[in-house]
């Protein structure tokens, strides 16, 4: 196959070339370049989009399976109804936010709706400066937000109400993500501090947990969580589901890190991208087998959600920067991160903030392991600035996520009622089961 | 007669369906039960949180028999099904009254 296009597209070239002299009009070999380097950058970054657009999937498959059976149904309707929200919001408003410039680096500038694309003669006169279609980088970046938005659902399920839960969705993905996205990579103040996020295990990752500890905080644990002091286990539904969700989303993540190198038109971004994808592949195995290692070694068992997790953990811890570390190093940083996960989702679960997936540990505190990472892995990496990176991205998603949980908590209430959570909230949000035929524990 | 009721490891069960062969012996009934003795249910680790197993998964076996033949059952199920571990499991011998087989009418011993 590889070998079938490069000879069609050397045929297109050479059939464009011999065309020249019969047509005045004809562009130039220079602008034949160009336009055959935008539709592959272009086409790189759509595909790579379509693969992160299938980590919504990944996560939905991996909280179904963390649930109970009778929680199912809701968690599935809350991670597709995300993201299908984060689609609209980010079109509506937040792409805008993200991306619109701003007066001085901290307040987004503020529009609505999407702009045309480039235009034919603009992209040939920048000489091959833009290089890909405004289109497709909205739809890369959309795909983005929705991520962030499935990382909280995981952390409130099992108890929160349906529609609070998609009000919260709204205001996230419009508001809350896209200002400290533009802070990031739309060129705000965090950027121009030498802040550095390759693909977002602040801007993506810590932001969706950070959103989800406030959501918790103010949401309460599940009902037999925590009874006599001590903390109950509260076995997932099913975990070929949870596994398959993980592998999901390791593959997803392939066009999360890779698309974020934004080009793969000449031999260096080429060399860049197939660096991206090694290290990411790397790490997430340097986390599943660290994780799966000290389970065994501390809890006597293999614990397979503990070794997904750790998948997870070292894609998140990657994430930061998973082009300059050398493919031994990226092992070794998604080691550190499944080291850090199994202890972390103990730690939480002991301090009574309920995560029944873990996302808060995952994508929150190995995302800050990720950006420090980056201080040592990158040459230009500032251990200084990515501090003040994650204290600004955690503070801001943060402080803006209690309050707007509580005022959604003050208007219409955040969870369901005690019978209802035992009942199960597939039937009281959604009147269907996952597993009708099932019989129930 | 008698019915003979063994709440075995639900891994022992193709071991008994074949022991039961070898003497001769060609019905049995099989119910999966959950359930609990002496040592209770069992402790696992979920992500670093311990659970209780309540209710572990065993196999009910039943046999209705003439009086003669049940020590002869009673052996071949010790020896079918024994591990000497915990959860092994208990056997109940309960009188019979009556049995008759649906198909024929037939009534006692010879429904058997």
């Amino acid at each position: 196959m590889k070998r079938l296009a490069f000879i069609s597209l050397t045929t297109l070239a050479l059939a464009i070339l011999s065309a020249i002299p019969a047509f005045a009009e004809e562009p130039s070999v220079a602008d034949t370049l160009i336009n055959l380097a935008y539709s592959i950058d272009t086409f790189y970054f759509l595909m790579s989009g379509a693969l992160v657009m299938w980590m919504a999937c990944g996560f939905a498959m991996l909280e179904a399976g963390l649930v109970r059976s009778k929680n199912v149904v809701e968690i599935l309707t809350k991670n597709i109804a995300l993201y299908a929200i984060a689609s609209i919001m980010y079109m509506f408003v937040g792409y805008n936010i993200m991306y619109g410039g701003g007066p001085n680096g901290f307040i987004p500038g503020f529009s609505f709706w999407l702009g045309a694309d480039n235009a034919v003669d603009a992209v040939l006169a920048s000489g091959g400066d833009t290089y890909y279609s405004t289109m497709s980088d909205f739809f890369f970046q959309v795909v983005f937000v929705g991520a962030a938005m499935s990382i909280v659902s995981g952390a409130v399920a099992e108890r929160m109400k349906l529609w609070s839960f998609l009000l919260f969705a709204i205001i996230l993905t419009g508001f809350i993500y896209p200002v400290e996205g533009y802070w990031k990579w739309g060129g705000g103040f965090l950027d121009a501090l030498g802040f550095s996020d390759f693909a977002g295990s602040g801007v993506v990752h810590l932001c969706g947990a950070s959103a989800a500890l406030a959501g918790v905080l103010i949401l309460g644990a599940r009902k037999g969580k925590y009874e006599d002091g001590k903390v109950k286990a509260i076995p997932g539904s099913n975990l070929p589901l949870a596994t398959l969700g993980t592998f999901i989303l390791w593959m997803g993540w392939f066009g999360f890190n890779g698309g974020s190198e934004l080009m793969i038109s000449n031999i260096e971004e080429a060399n860049a991208v197939s660096m991206v994808f090694v290290n990411t592949n790397m790490a997430a195995a340097g986390g599943l087998v660290a994780a799966l290692l000290l389970s065994q070694v501390w809890f006597g068992k293999a614990d397979l959600t503990m070794a997904l997790n750790g998948a997870l953990a070292g894609l998140v811890a990657i994430t930061a920067e998973p082009l300059t570390p050398t493919p031994l190093v990226a092992t070794l940083v998604g080691v550190i991160g499944g080291f850090i996960v199994v202890p972390s989702i103990v730690f939480i679960d002991k301090a009574r903030i309920d995560d029944p997936v873990g996302a808060i540990s995952v994508h929150g505190v190995v995302g800050i392991w990720g950006l420090i990472a980056v201080a040592f892995t990158n040459p230009e990496g500032s251990l200084v600035a990515q501090l003040t990176g994650i204290a600004v991205i955690f503070a801001w998603v943060f402080g803006t996520s209690l309050v707007v949980w509580s005022i959604i908590k003050a208007i219409i209430g955040i969870r369901v009622s005690a019978e209802e959570e035992l009942e199960g909230v597939d039937i009281s949000e959604c009147g269907l089961e996952a597993y009708p035929e099932f019989t129930r524990k | 007669m008698k019915k003979i009721e063994a709440i075995i490891k639900p891994f022992k069960l193709d071991d008994l369906k074949e022991a039961f062969s070898a003497i001769g012996l060609h019905g049995m009934t099989v119910t999966e039960v959950k359930g609990f003795g002496r040592q209770k249910g069992h402790k696992e680790v979920y992500r670093g949180a311990e659970y209780v197993v309540d209710f572990v998964p065993k196999v009910k076996v039943e046999v209705v028999t003439t009086e003669d033949q049940v020590e002869k059952i009673i052996e071949t199920i010790l020896g079918a099904v024994k591990t000497g571990k915990i959860g092994d499991g208990k056997i109940f011998v309960l009188p019979v009254e009556e049995v008759v087989r649906v198909r024929t009418g037939e009534k006692g011993k010879e429904a058997i």
